[in-house]
């Protein structure tokens, strides 16, 4: 069970997250203007990435906010979380 | 009978002045305090503890440890366990026990079911193993300050060492006490006995389960590192017969010799590819064994030297053919160089073919392992820190012989044979080397296939004395090293584990799952409501009257609604109050209609979709304030929608100015529905203006009802004049109170969910999760007019453009009445074109299925809702409906069946 440092509350078991999927996939400004393939691609679409990456969880047990945590899905190890709208870390492993 | 209670002083862990009574097969027996049950039945002369659970071979004590694949028991007292290993069975006074062929079974009742305490635990340091390394650590750890947990599942610290043993210099079992005493003392270190880690999971969560007394305990540990120091275990070489009594690990023997006084046998060949075989035959010589032989595969070296000194027979570069007797062992069949043959005398066969690291928990978080062409074994492979499937994480460490300290082997893996079928690799599924080369022969490759195939290793023992010998028979079969691949993995539990530990104590339903009530819950028991499970909620099923059926009940409910009034308690419904500047932008995006053109005052219906467009939610909303809207859900769906408008707001579009929260606790909500609707509210006394100009529909109102405050919501979901009834949720029962008493005169009846399904169905209004089932559209439903048409964008709006989703003969919602109007639709039956009967060749082309059917009283016929593919096309035509008792044919019709101009709505 991972350990999930939400940036507002701390350490807490993983139990009491939701799980989000990837991270920084944004709604497009204007959806109309896509093609049908591009559409589903936002819609459908996520990378299955091995090693590091960023993906959403939600504290639906306690502070009940978005954020996002880089983890490496490979070893289940756990980078950093950072609040909606901040950036994330560039690549490799976040400390 | 040829085991036997040796003379004191042997025997360290036992303690000769406390005898313990006990109970096996219904023969009473003696042991001593500090016996397992097998080295007790050992030492009372018993051979054969349980047969084998496939071919029903006798099987007798194979190991002294959780490795054991033999001695099953089941034990009725003092606890009830469904089986266990006799050699992990602690005895006990008034242990009762009896066999079982390597399968459990659970009583006719859960009554002695243990009930565990759930602790949870934080630590620095967790040690699972307490041998030496285990204890080693754990001093380390405390000596640094840290807060230390050592566990082990035996029911003492110092794991396998004896007297022969030593550790920096001194007796090992002198610095096990001293060391076991320093941690027992020292602050903040628990140590637990009796206690195994079931499994190591992420960011240093373990799980223990500690069999203590009377209460079980299940700890949720959560340590900042992990030592692995869980030893190694012995492992077998498989040869003919090697399942029969009196064949048993030489380690094992040893232990049972020095820790427990008993002799398993009076005259033992030795079957070894290390030095720690030598030493189990000196050791076990000197305590009073005959040595008819060490059989030692290698060529011979200091170890067999040594033996050789001790005056015993070593045959170097001979092995063990054969086992035979009945059922113990009598005779052993050795080989030698150029086909020399030779017959032992023996009654005990003792095998060391090499060592194997406990490293099942390795494993299982990610740690990888390497072959050791040394000791002849796979080991922890450390050196990959930082590699995915490597040194697993950085909170985890392995130690000690689990790390790969073992005895150097020579691989000897099976001896050869024409007939490999009583070679037997896993004793607990009765597997043999002939079955494995057999899952070879079939082009099973992996470790894992074979697995499956043989079923090695899916017992309780897990393959711990089969594993690695399977591993080696595969990789040879192909022509591969011995370190091709490994051994098949393993899962938590690492020992078994009963359910009810894992559940806990019994703190009742109410924390179980929490079951949700109604301000007006009490009213509708004392009534005589019959409740149904919606979500957490109890809602009133339907209210019968003294010695009514379920089906009278229903239709004078619906009937009541029709022609008089009913009431219904809908405070179940979700409801969250937006609040801030941007709110009405918000709704636009969460609906397909429109929100913020509605005025303050007054009430619309919306349909919420999600992004594949699919129909996600639906309920009404209300404009409160320019500023404030309070909007409905459905019952079941309150917690999604939150969800959703909480994840929409924080994460898209945090620029939006609006707070949301749930207030469906804080209001009760009394739905009153009905031609009489209005007098009865009119009675129960208000303020409100309720004439229909003053009060249109779509509207709500705020005022006094029965001298409460409420605000009144012109909203229907039975096509009659209703309206609902809101006030806090303390004066949820008062209210419920003065409508009833105000509608008695009214012919008011309280009605439940079935009705207020019959009603809506009869009107067409679908129920999100029953009509519809996450494919869904709104034009679908036949609803396309709640989507706007215009360029703004709200959530799902891009999807409804899909082509799968805009493509003609999508299902349809219609609506269907058998020819028969007698005939009632099963809810789910399947829906086919009449050219199509169901007695045709399979497939038969499905049209859909019936998502909602019920009688309607006040039509006098049967009605059902079904999604229909093309069913707007087929209206007037005929469908089959297919039913357990036969085709139905039905006619597709417009789903709204009562009042389709609306007539009644405003009574």
């Amino acid at each position: 069970m991972l350990l999930i440092p939400c940036p507002w509350c701390g350490r807490r078991d993983e139990i009491e997250f939701r799980y989000g999927g990837q991270a920084h996939i944004a709604y497009p400004a204007d959806p109309v203007a896509l093609s049908d393939e591009e559409w589903a691609d936002y819609l459908f679409m996520r990378d299955n990435t091995r090693g590091w990456w960023s993906e959403r969880w939600m504290h639906a047990a306690g502070c009940r906010r978005w954020f996002n945590l880089t983890r490496n899905t490979a070893t289940n190890e756990i980078g950093v979380a950072y609040r909606v709208g901040e950036a994330g870390p560039a690549t490799g492993p976040p400390r | 009978m040829t085991g036997r209670r040796l003379d004191a002083p042997a025997g360290h862990g036992v303690d000769r002045s406390r005898p313990i009574g006990f109970t096996f097969e219904g023969i009473t027996y003696e042991g001593l305090a500090g016996d397992t049950l097998a080295s007790a039945l050992i030492a009372n002369g018993v051979d054969v503890v349980a047969s084998s659970p496939l071919l029903g071979r006798p099987r007798g004590v194979f190991s002294a440890g959780v490795e054991e694949p033999n001695a099953f028991v089941e034990i009725a007292a003092p606890a009830f366990r469904s089986i266990a290993p006799a050699t992990a069975v602690p005895l006990v006074d008034g242990l009762i026990a009896s066999a079982r062929p390597g399968v459990g079974r659970l009583p006719a009742d859960d009554t002695g079911a243990p009930a565990a305490q759930h602790r949870h635990v934080h630590v620095e340091t967790l040690v699972v193993g307490a041998g030496i390394a285990g204890l080693r650590a754990a001093l380390e750890a405390a000596q640094a300050g840290d807060r230390v947990m050592l566990v082990d599942e035996r029911s003492w610290v110092g794991g396998t060492a004896t007297t022969d043993d030593g550790v920096d210099g001194e007796p090992a079992l002198s610095w096990i006490a001293t060391t076991g005493a320093a941690l027992a003392s020292a602050s903040g270190v628990t140590v637990l006995t009796d206690a195994t880690a079931l499994g190591v999971y992420d960011d240093g969560y373990v799980v223990v389960y500690e069999r203590s007394t009377p209460v079980e305990r299940l700890h949720h540990v959560r340590a900042s590192r992990v030592l692995l120091a869980t030893g190694a275990h012995e492992r077998p070489i498989a040869y003919a017969r090697n399942d029969l009594p009196g064949v048993m690990l030489a380690s094992a023997a040893w232990l049972y010799a020095d820790r427990f006084g008993v002799l398993t046998g009076e005259r033992a060949v030795v079957f070894s590819t290390n030095h720690a075989g030598h030493e189990a035959a000196m050791s076990l010589a000197r305590a009073g064994m005959q040595i008819a032989a060490v059989i030692d595969p290698a060529e011979g070296g200091r170890a067999a030297d040594a033996t050789r000194d001790a005056g015993i027979d070593v045959r170097t570069g001979w092995s063990v053919l054969a086992a035979d007797g009945d059922p113990r062992v009598r005779s052993v069949t050795i080989a030698g160089p150029g086909g020399a043959l030779d017959t032992l005398d023996a009654d005990l066969v003792l095998v060391s073919g090499g060592w194997n690291p406990t490293a099942q928990l390795w494993r299982a978080i990610g740690g990888g392992l390497r072959w050791d062409d040394e000791r002849s074994c796979f080991v922890p492979d450390v050196s990959l820190d930082g590699v995915p499937g490597g040194a697993g994480p950085p909170w985890l460490s392995i130690v000690g012989a689990a790390a790969g300290e073992v005895p150097t082997s020579v691989p000897c893996w099976y001896t050869p044979a024409d007939d490999l079928s009583e070679h037997f690799v896993d004793l607990q599924r009765d597997s043999t080397v002939a079955d494995v080369l057999d899952a070879v022969g079939h082009e099973l490759r992996s470790t894992e296939h074979v697995k499956r195939a043989t079923y090695i290793g899916t017992a309780i023992d897990q393959g711990r004395t089969s594993g690695a010998l399977t591993a080696a028979i595969v990789n040879q079969a192909w022509g591969e090293g011995p370190g091709a691949q490994g051994p098949s993995n393993s899962r938590p539990p690492y020992t078994p584990v009963p359910y009810s530990v894992l559940a806990g104590a019994d703190r009742g339903p109410v924390l179980l799952d929490p079951m949700r009530t109604t301000p007006m819950h009490n009213l509708h028991v004392e009534r005589g409501a019959v409740f149904e499970n919606v979500g957490q909620w109890k809602r009133p099923w339907y209210f019968p009257l003294p010695g009514e059926s379920m089906h009278a009940a229903v239709e004078r409910e619906c009937l009541a609604v029709r022609r008089t009034a009913g009431v219904m308690d809908a405070s179940t419904l979700g409801k969250i109050e937006l609040v801030g500047p941007d709110v009405a932008t918000f709704l636009d995006r969460l609906y397909t209609n429109r929100m913020s053109t509605l005025a303050v005052g007054s009430i619309r219906y919306g349909l919420m979709l999600g992004l594949d467009g699919m129909v996600f939610d639906d309920g009404v909303a209300m404009r409160l304030a320019e500023d404030r809207f309070l909007i409905t859900t459905t019952t079941g769906g309150a917690a999604k929608v939150m969800d959703h408008v909480e994840e929409w707001l924080q994460t898209e579009w945090p620029d939006l100015r609006v707070y949301a929260t749930s207030v469906t606790e804080q209001w009760a909500t009394i739905a009153l529905n009905g031609p009489m609707a209005r007098d009865v509210l009119a009675a129960t006394g208000t303020d409100i203006g309720l004439e229909p100009s003053a009060f249109p529909f779509m509207t709500w109102r705020e005022g006094e009802v029965a001298g409460m405050h409420a605000r009144v919501a012109r909203v229907s979901f039975s096509g009659e004049l209703a309206y609902e009834v809101n006030v806090s949720g303390y004066h949820g029962a008062a209210m419920w109170d003065a409508v009833l008493t105000a509608g008695d005169p009214h012919w008011l009846s309280p009605y439940g969910t079935e009705t207020m399904h019959v009603l809506r169905a009869e009107k067409g209004f679908v129920i999100v999760g029953q009509d519809t089932d996450g494919t869904v559209t709104p034009h679908d439903l036949g609803m396309s007019w709640i989507v706007r048409k215009d360029d703004s964008d709200f959530i799902g709006r891009r999807s409804l453009r899909r082509p799968d989703t805009a493509r003609p003969g999508r299902k349809h919602l219609v609506g269907l009445l058998s020819v028969d109007p007698s005939v009632w639709l099963p809810e789910g039956a399947q829906v086919v074109s009449p050219e199509h009967a169901i007695t045709t060749e399979p497939p038969v082309p499905m049209l859909g299925h019936i998502t909602s059917s019920y009688r309607s009283p006040v039509l006098g016929r049967s009605i059902a809702l079904a999604m229909v593919a093309g069913g707007r096309d087929r209206i007037g035509g005929l469908v089959v409906a297919a039913t357990p008792s036969g085709p139905v044919e039905c006619e597709v019709v417009s789903p709204m069946f009562y009042d389709p101009e609306g007539a009644r709505r405003d009574g």
